[in-house]
């Protein structure tokens, strides 16, 4: 059991948690993650280290209500605890070789970036950041990157705050102004992620993302999360999470993406009669 | 000498069985334990003896079961078999034990010494004689990585000789393949895998969950607070065939098939965890975890359950007694068959096969499995499960470099201690021998085990 110490609501549908987890932490790098699960029944979902304090012995992460085991997880309050956390899962993100970064992030993505960030920043290495979001309200970690970033950039899609427009819209335009990023690293939806690397194959920009595949033991023994990279099928969990995303199959990964929807749809709406919403 | 025939274990009926999730065999009642054991003419050389790999003394035990004496039982097959309720489940008798009885050809048939043990097994189970615990604790502390059963074998004989034994877990329930892999038909996860899990605990061993060692934590921390680590991470990897649409939505692994349905209780209606399950569902591959997946899809509802498979019945890896049941429950056997495309636009819609024909044998002693040209033929599926084999894990090797292993990425180790090419650091089960059976994985903990409990007597002496 994992209790939780803190829970601080950073959009209207997104929770932040801390989490006790001293093993889990001593190890922990950015771009790794975790699994959990809520219940003695609960499935096991993966989510990205938002945030590690090895000192305290605590893991952060960010959690979008969209299903049944979120939806559970925003229940639980300071002081609850989670039946299973395990980690740090996958491998860390390797980003050191390059000198001239642009971290993007749509919606809960800047999750994982925000951690890649901090660790360029305290390490006086460059890097800018973009951060898109549907609208204001979903926008999340602004302070945080912009203690953490050289520059940073804040894009909706609806103009509700920062820039209005896409992130590929904003990544499009620094790179015309004369920007030499020679590495972008990209984290949101899959459909985000796609439209980045279609962006900058063409400037011929090296770009990694991060997949956020659907995962049962995050271990590499059930093959759930894989994908194809570069023509050769890959595990999200031990070969990655982040790929060269030049080389991903991404309607491949929205389709398995989709799998259980209907299910999953089902399991939510059960849970939310369960508790009165509907 | 009589010639008495065999008797069966008592099995539910197909029709009955293939509708629910409990137990396919009933075992023996007290009465028919007792007709069976007579059978044992405890002939001379107890050549039964020698096909077991853990050695268990059969005739001793079938003697005290002749004398009603099941307390003596248990305590003569627990001197070499920490597990029999599960042996006597899983094992591959009929190759082992049963298969060197003297009675197999001429005298009715082998003795039913899986049946027996399983009897005994359970006797322990539920009348709990106390464990032995060792006089004494040694000031020794062992690390067990993996809690399937040569992990739990060798946890428990160092436990027994008073090590302080810790086991650490991947995922957040005990017992590896045990509880993820062979389904709760076969094996049952309350009554019988987690009551030997219980008897551990008792045994004082501590068992740590949710601990992937290499990440959670590294073998270099294990090596400074512990004398000795075994490592028993098994065979996780699964095999896909490489063949076009493997990452339709619809293709499983057998092992996340069977993950989903036993670990995670995805058979329960409702489950948190979904499992999907087609109206056809084409199984590739012949082994027990072909025909666990097969039977399991079955009992969830598919209408059509397929067995493909590129050899003939003859070469099928399963145990017999796997396929019988499979076939009886409705399973069908595609032979000769072999899937080299899978057909769909987002899900699996259904697989191009080819047929076969046997050639000569190949290195494996085998008839080699030859196309025959123009074949072709689409079997009409919505599910795939891949059960072509399982290799090691990779995960810990690659986060410590100092194990040797073989091309295969098993780890190598010395035959005699089960030790690795890192001095106090031992495994076995099929993390050393790529995927094989839960008694072989059991024989290798217990000879690792003689190897630490030696280095624990003489760092306290």
């Amino acid at each position: 059991m994992n209790k939780i110490l803190k829970k601080r609501q950073l959009s209207e549908n997104v929770n932040e948690y801390v989490i006790e987890a001293v093993d889990v932490a001593k190890h922990a790098k950015a771009g790794q993650f975790i699994i959990l699960r809520v219940d003695s029944e609960g499935e096991r979902v993966p989510f990205t280290i938002a945030d590690i304090d090895r000192e305290n012995g605590t893991i952060t992460i960010l959690v979008q209500t969209i299903g049944m085991t979120t939806y559970k997880l925003s229940l639980l309050n300071e002081g609850d605890s989670l039946q299973d956390f395990v980690g740090p899962l996958g491998n860390p993100t390797e980003l050191n070789e390059y000198k001239n970064i642009v971290l993007v992030g749509g919606g809960i993505g800047s999750a994982v970036i925000y951690p890649q960030a901090k660790y360029r920043h305290k390490n006086g290495l460059n890097c800018d950041v973009i951060v898109g979001a549907r609208n204001k309200s979903l926008l999340v970690y602004e302070d945080e990157f912009r203690n953490n970033s050289d520059n940073l950039y804040i894009v909706t899609d609806d103009g509700s705050y920062g820039e209005k427009g896409f992130v590929t819209t904003k990544l499009e335009a620094l790179i015309k102004e004369g920007k030499k990023y020679d590495c972008v690293f990209a984290v949101g939806p899959v459909m985000m992620m796609k439209a980045v690397c279609d962006l900058t194959k063409q400037y011929g920009i090296k770009t990694i993302v991060s997949m956020n595949s659907t995962m049962v033991d995050g271990t590499g023994m059930c093959g759930c999360c894989r994908l194809t990279v570069g023509g050769e099928t890959k595990y999200a969990c031990v070969d990655g999470p982040e790929f060269d995303g030049h080389k991903i199959d991404f309607m491949e990964s929205v389709n398995r993406g989709k799998f259980y929807r209907e299910y999953e749809c089902e399991c939510y709406n059960r849970e939310l009669k369960k508790n009165g919403k509907i | 000498m009589v010639k008495s025939e065999r008797n069966s274990v008592i099995t539910r009926p197909s029709e009955v069985r293939v509708k629910d999730f409990e137990e396919v065999s009933c075992g023996f009642t007290y009465e028919l334990m007792k007709a069976e054991a007579e059978r044992c003419i405890n002939c001379k050389n107890a050549p039964c003896t020698t096909g077991c790999p853990v050695g268990v003394k059969i005739p001793e035990f079938i003697q005290c079961l002749k004398n009603d004496d099941l307390d003596g039982a248990v305590k003569v097959i627990k001197l070499d078999n920490n597990l029999p309720s599960i042996c006597g489940r899983v094992c591959p008798q009929e190759k082992q034990c049963e298969e060197k009885c003297i009675r197999k050809l001429k005298l009715g048939g082998s003795v039913a010494i899986g049946g027996l043990e399983r009897f005994v097994g359970d006797y322990a189970l539920q009348h709990n004689p106390p464990t032995p615990r060792a006089s004494k604790k040694l000031n020794y502390k062992l690390a067990v990585i993996g809690s399937g059963p040569s992990g739990l074998t060798c946890a428990a004989d160092c436990a027994i000789a008073g090590i302080d034994v810790t086991i650490f877990e991947a995922f957040h329930e005990a017992g590896g393949v045990l509880v993820y892999g062979i389904p709760e038909f076969r094996l049952p996860k309350d009554a019988i895998v987690k009551k030997e899990i219980e008897k551990l605990n008792e045994l004082g061993v501590k068992i740590k969950y949710n601990t992937v060692i290499g990440k959670t934590i590294k073998i270099e921390e294990l090596q400074k607070e512990f004398d000795a680590i075994f490592i028993g991470t098994g065979a996780g990897l699964p095999s896909f065939m490489n063949i076009p649409g493997e990452n339709l939505n619809g293709v499983y692994s057998a092992n996340e098939f069977l993950t989903r349905v036993n670990l995670m209780k995805a058979f329960k209606k409702g489950a948190d965890t979904p499992v999907f399950v087609g109206k056809s569902v084409a199984v590739i591959g012949a082994g027990n975890v072909a025909m666990d997946a097969a039977r399991t899809a079955k009992r969830l509802g598919a209408e059509n359950v397929y067995i493909v498979y590129r050899r003939s019945k003859e070469e099928m890896p399963a145990r017999l007694e796997e396929i019988e049941h499979a076939i009886e429950e409705g399973i069908e056997l595609k032979l000769l068959t072999n899937p080299i495309r899978i057909l769909g636009e987002q899900k699996v819609e259904g697989i191009e096969c080819v047929q076969m024909q046997l050639g000569e044998p190949d290195a494996s002693g085998r008839r080699r499995p030859l196309e025959i040209e123009n074949s072709n033929y689409v079997m009409p599926v919505d599910e795939v499960i891949m059960s072509i084999g399982t290799r090691p894990n990779p995960l810990l090797t690659r986060e410590y470099d100092g194990l040797e292993t073989t091309k295969r990425g098993t780890l190598v180790v010395d035959e005699q201690t089960q030790e690795t090419s890192v001095k106090n650091i031992f495994a076995g089960g099929d993390a050393v021998t790529g995927a094989a059976t839960v008694i072989l994985a059991m024989g290798a903990g217990k000879n690792a085990a003689k190897t630490i409990i030696a280095r624990a007597n003489s760092k306290n002496n």
